[in-house]
């Protein structure tokens, strides 16, 4: 595959099929699609590179937003923050970044990219450092390749500007975090500056055309009149895990995330399986009647039931009619170094993870 | 007695009922100006069923004169939006992704000023007396006469919003305020989306119930006038001068709800076939079940509850056209049919000529539609039960088949059976289920504030919120055992001490049946 730009209409299918790879999380698309039109707007198209083609002295930087999602649906990002957080973290370094790198192909990270590329004239690397969404800014590949997430710097809107340089990448998303809820709980940053040689081999390769090939499928389905989901489903080699109706939410803000707990209904109510969705930012346990039926580092993607589209953890609601699918991550998440990073345990559920295909989902 | 009436695009349909019988019901035709097609109905109303207007207990009227003026961007007040969030939000402004069509209907104007909330309440940046001054001066030069005001995270503070306007109303006392903080949830840009429809329709919101009202008076009809809302219930006048937007989705919940009641089928799909459009939408257990994903409005995305439905272009007045394959539609006669119609002797093919040259219907002068050509009157019926056909397949959620529900004016257009989901039902007063809906609107109570939340008591707070909104709505005139919870809606204010979470309950029942209110 050879280069090519990320014109308007790619942007919507784009922005659906980081939604679904959001798994819940990764904040509302819909405000990452107009902020990367906004910036494709004004200053042209971003140009996408394959992984495999990147130069191994290339310098490239991860490019994303921190914050909280409910907070960005009203306190809407802007696209000078991204600009901004980048030429930070190049003045601190002493040199210009060749290439900018999508931390996660999930939600609005996806785009906001998109948004630093178009503005910067950056080329954007197709891969990201998850292959889903997480709510850390640690929980990358490259960290599992030892790459340091500093230094890295944080702007927010209001123009405050700071840079960490941390003994770990824990730290990093500690004090990030921290500076992240004083700004505002919406903050853009840019972090991991690696070669071009060392991004080829910490990457998820193929993430950011995966986005806009789920939303082309998506959209497609629905065009025929066939079912999204089940296109979703067979192009992640995922499996469905239930469909219902919710009939509870619950949530709170932690430390600046958004926890909770969703409770589903098969529909109609006959069959009485109950159904239970634990969340933090991102969809990470799956219980049906009691049992853990899937848990991160996998998939697991909450879709409209009749339009195949995701539904993000923040806009969960009483009486949205949906279906939950999982999907295998990585591989290299579930090695031991990657549970102990992204696993069950690490977000505090007490029990080991469930791998999708693993005999408990059927 | 009640009067229901629902004023549609094309109809202005009129019912009295008493408890639950209908004891006169007529169909008249929409005016422009609303007012004579309700003072036409009310006559009609009286003809048909003699009433004393003092034993009129209340008038309930849903109307998509509102939608419909956005739809067709017609009539809307030079409008203005004001933002309080800068710094913050300023890459995507107000409208920015309006159609272009409907910034220019409403002439909008986007201001951006400092102010707004972060999440845990400090502000983003003091509001500006100086910037509002100035944009007051701009408003009084351009001539605008309505403004929407939003402010980041309002639904949690909404000072802001309401010092800026309490310094516009200060400068330009006429002007008309719509702040978002009142008419939407979170969600910056789809409940400033709102406001700003909503400021647009103020003017003509005015004149409207302005002119129902001298309508009733002219009638002699002394009892207080509702209009209903997008979830079923009903507000009162000054309301509905206020919020306008709040009628949006009436005309689609008063058409099913009506259906449930007129058929006694509780979970089916409604086909509602007016004079310019069919609206097909699916009731489970008597409510029409909501979209779930976000909903669009004329192209502008809100986040309104709203009934899940899929509108066709086909209905009564709509034109047929015969060369080249038989097209139904989109284009319709709309409220000129009984001038434009075949049957009324105009010049106009349209699907209501078809429906009475097939012998479906008795409507005009059956013998001027004779001598029309047989097959393109075969072609058109086909293509109209074909194209509803395929929509109810699209609406329903399993392959079971669906039992149809037909109401509207321009349901003779259906066929008997539709698809596999067996005859279709035709209730009696079919053409008038909008009116009957309206007549039958619930009385709605709701809760809006900030509990404290300990830990381990959230249910029994939630307990408590759903049932103070269940004693509003019965204190409000709803039927005891007939209110149920439709809405629950928590917002966790992170960081306020004592666990603040905003909770928002809605409840809604039966308007008490007039014995029971003297």
């Amino acid at each position: 595959m050879a280069e090519r730009l990320i014109t308007g209409p790619d942007l919507d299918d784009i922005a659906v099929g980081a939604a679904i790879l959001g798994t819940g999380g990764g904040g509302d698309p819909h405000i990452g699609r107009l902020l990367a039109h906004a910036a494709v707007r004004a200053d042209g198209p971003a140009r996408l590179i394959p992984l495999e083609d990147v130069p191994d002295d290339a310098v490239a930087v991860v490019v994303a937003m921190m914050g909280a999602p409910t907070v960005m649906l009203e306190k809407v990002p802007s696209t000078e923050q991204a600009k901004l957080a980048v030429q930070a973290l190049a003045s601190y370094l002493g040199e210009s970044p060749t290439h900018l790198v999508c931390a996660e192909a999930g939600g609005v990270n996806a785009l906001v990219p998109v948004v630093a590329a178009a503005q910067l004239g950056l080329p954007l690397i197709d891969a990201d450092g998850m292959g889903r969404a997480f709510p850390e800014l640690q929980m990358v590949m490259p960290t599992l390749y030892g790459l340091g997430a500093t230094p890295m710097s944080i702007a927010d809107e209001k123009g405050n500007r700071g840079i960490f340089d941390t003994v770990d990448n824990h730290w990093a998303e500690r004090l990030a975090r921290s500076a992240t809820i004083d700004m505002g709980c919406s903050a853009m940053i840019s972090l991991f500056p690696m070669t071009g040689a060392q991004a080829r081999e910490a990457l998820v390769p193929g993430t950011l055309s995966l986005c806009g090939e789920l939303g082309r499928l998506v959209r497609e389905a629905r065009a025929a009149h066939q079912d999204p989901v089940a296109a979703v489903v067979d192009r992640l080699d995922g499996a469905e895990l239930f469909s219902g109706k919710i009939v509870d939410v619950s949530r709170r803000t932690e430390g600046g995330f958004a926890r909770g707990e969703a409770t589903l209904e098969g529909l109609d109510g006959g069959s009485g399986e109950r159904f239970l969705l634990r969340f933090q930012n991102e969809h990470l346990v799956a219980v049906r009647d009691g049992v853990v039926v899937a848990t991160v580092p996998d998939l697991i993607c909450v879709l409209d039931a009749e339009v195949g589209t995701a539904v993000t953890t923040e806009t969960l609601r009483y009486g949205q009619r949906v279906r939950v699918i999982a999907a295998p991550c990585d591989p290299r998440w579930h090695t031991p170094e990657g549970l102990e990073l992204v696993g069950p345990r690490y977000f505090g559920y007490d029990h080991d993870t469930v791998r999708v295909g693993s005999g408990a989902l059927t | 007695m009640r009067i229901g009436i629902d004023v549609g695009g094309t109809n202005t349909d009129a019912v009295l009922m008493d408890g639950q019988s209908v004891l006169a019901a007529v169909k008249t035709a929409t005016t422009r100006d609303v007012t004579s097609g309700i003072n036409t109905a009310l006559a009609e109303l009286k003809r048909q069923r003699a009433f004393d207007p003092l034993a009129v207990n209340a008038v309930m009227i849903g109307t998509t004169h509102f939608i419909n003026a956005l739809v067709e961007a017609d009539r809307l007040a030079p409008t203005a939006a004001v933002r309080l969030g800068l710094p913050a939000t300023a890459s995507l402004p107000p409208m920015v992704d309006w159609p272009d069509r409907l910034v220019n209907a409403i002439a909008g104007r986007a201001y951006l000023c400092h102010g707004g909330h972060e999440f845990d309440g400090r502000h983003i940046a003091e509001l500006r007396e100086d910037e509002i001054l100035r944009v007051a001066e701009e408003l009084h030069r351009h001539e605008i006469r309505s403004v929407a005001i939003s402010s980041v995270f309002s639904p949690v503070n909404a000072e802001f919003e309401q010092r800026a306007a309490d310094i516009l109303t200060g400068q330009l006392p006429a002007i008309a305020v719509s702040l978002s903080s009142e008419i939407g949830r979170m969600g910056l840009l789809e409940r400033e989306n709102a406001t700003i429809i909503n400021a647009s329709l103020r003017e003509l919101a005015t004149q409207i119930v302005d002119g129902l009202s001298q309508s009733l008076e002219g009638a002699g009809i002394s009892a207080p006038l509702y209009l209903s809302q997008n979830d079923g219930t009903l507000m009162d006048v000054d309301f509905a001068r206020r919020y306008p937007v709040a009628t949006f989705a009436s005309g689609p919940t008063n058409s099913m709800r009506g259906a449930a009641f007129l058929s006694g089928v509780e979970s089916c799909a409604v086909v509602d076939v007016g004079g310019t459009t069919s609206d097909i939408g699916v009731l489970q257990h008597g409510f029409p079940r909501e979209a779930t994903t976000e909903v669009s409005v004329a192209g502008i995305r809100t986040n309104f509850r709203m009934p899940d439905v899929l509108s066709l272009g086909i209905g009564g007045g709509s034109r047929i056209r015969g060369d080249g394959g038989v097209t139904v539609g989109p284009d319709s006669v709309g409220y000129r049919l009984a001038d434009e119609a075949l049957v009324f002797g105009g010049a106009t093919l349209t699907a209501t000529d078809v429906a009475v040259a097939a012998g479906r219907a008795v409507i005009g002068d059956p013998g001027l539609v004779k001598e029309l050509d047989r097959s393109l009157v075969q072609a058109a019926l086909l293509r109209i039960g074909r194209d509803i056909g395929d929509a109810i397949e699209r609406i329903r959620t399993s392959p079971e088949p669906l039992p149809v529900v037909a109401v509207g004016g321009g349901s003779i257009l259906l066929p008997d059976e539709i698809g596999d989901s067996g005859p279709v039902h035709r209730p009696e007063h079919f053409a008038v289920a909008n009116a009957i809906g309206a007549a039958i609107a619930q009385i709605g109570g709701e809760v809006d504030r900030i509990f404290p939340v300990e830990p381990g008591q959230r249910q029994a707070v939630l307990d408590d919120a759903k049932q103070e909104a269940v004693d509003k709505a019965i204190a409000s005139g709803a039927k005891p055992g007939s209110v149920r919870v439709v809405e629950v809606d928590e917002v966790p204010l992170a960081y306020l001490p004592g666990n603040a979470t905003r909770i928002r309950v809605k409840a809604v029942g039966d308007l008490q049946l007039e014995a029971g209110r003297g």
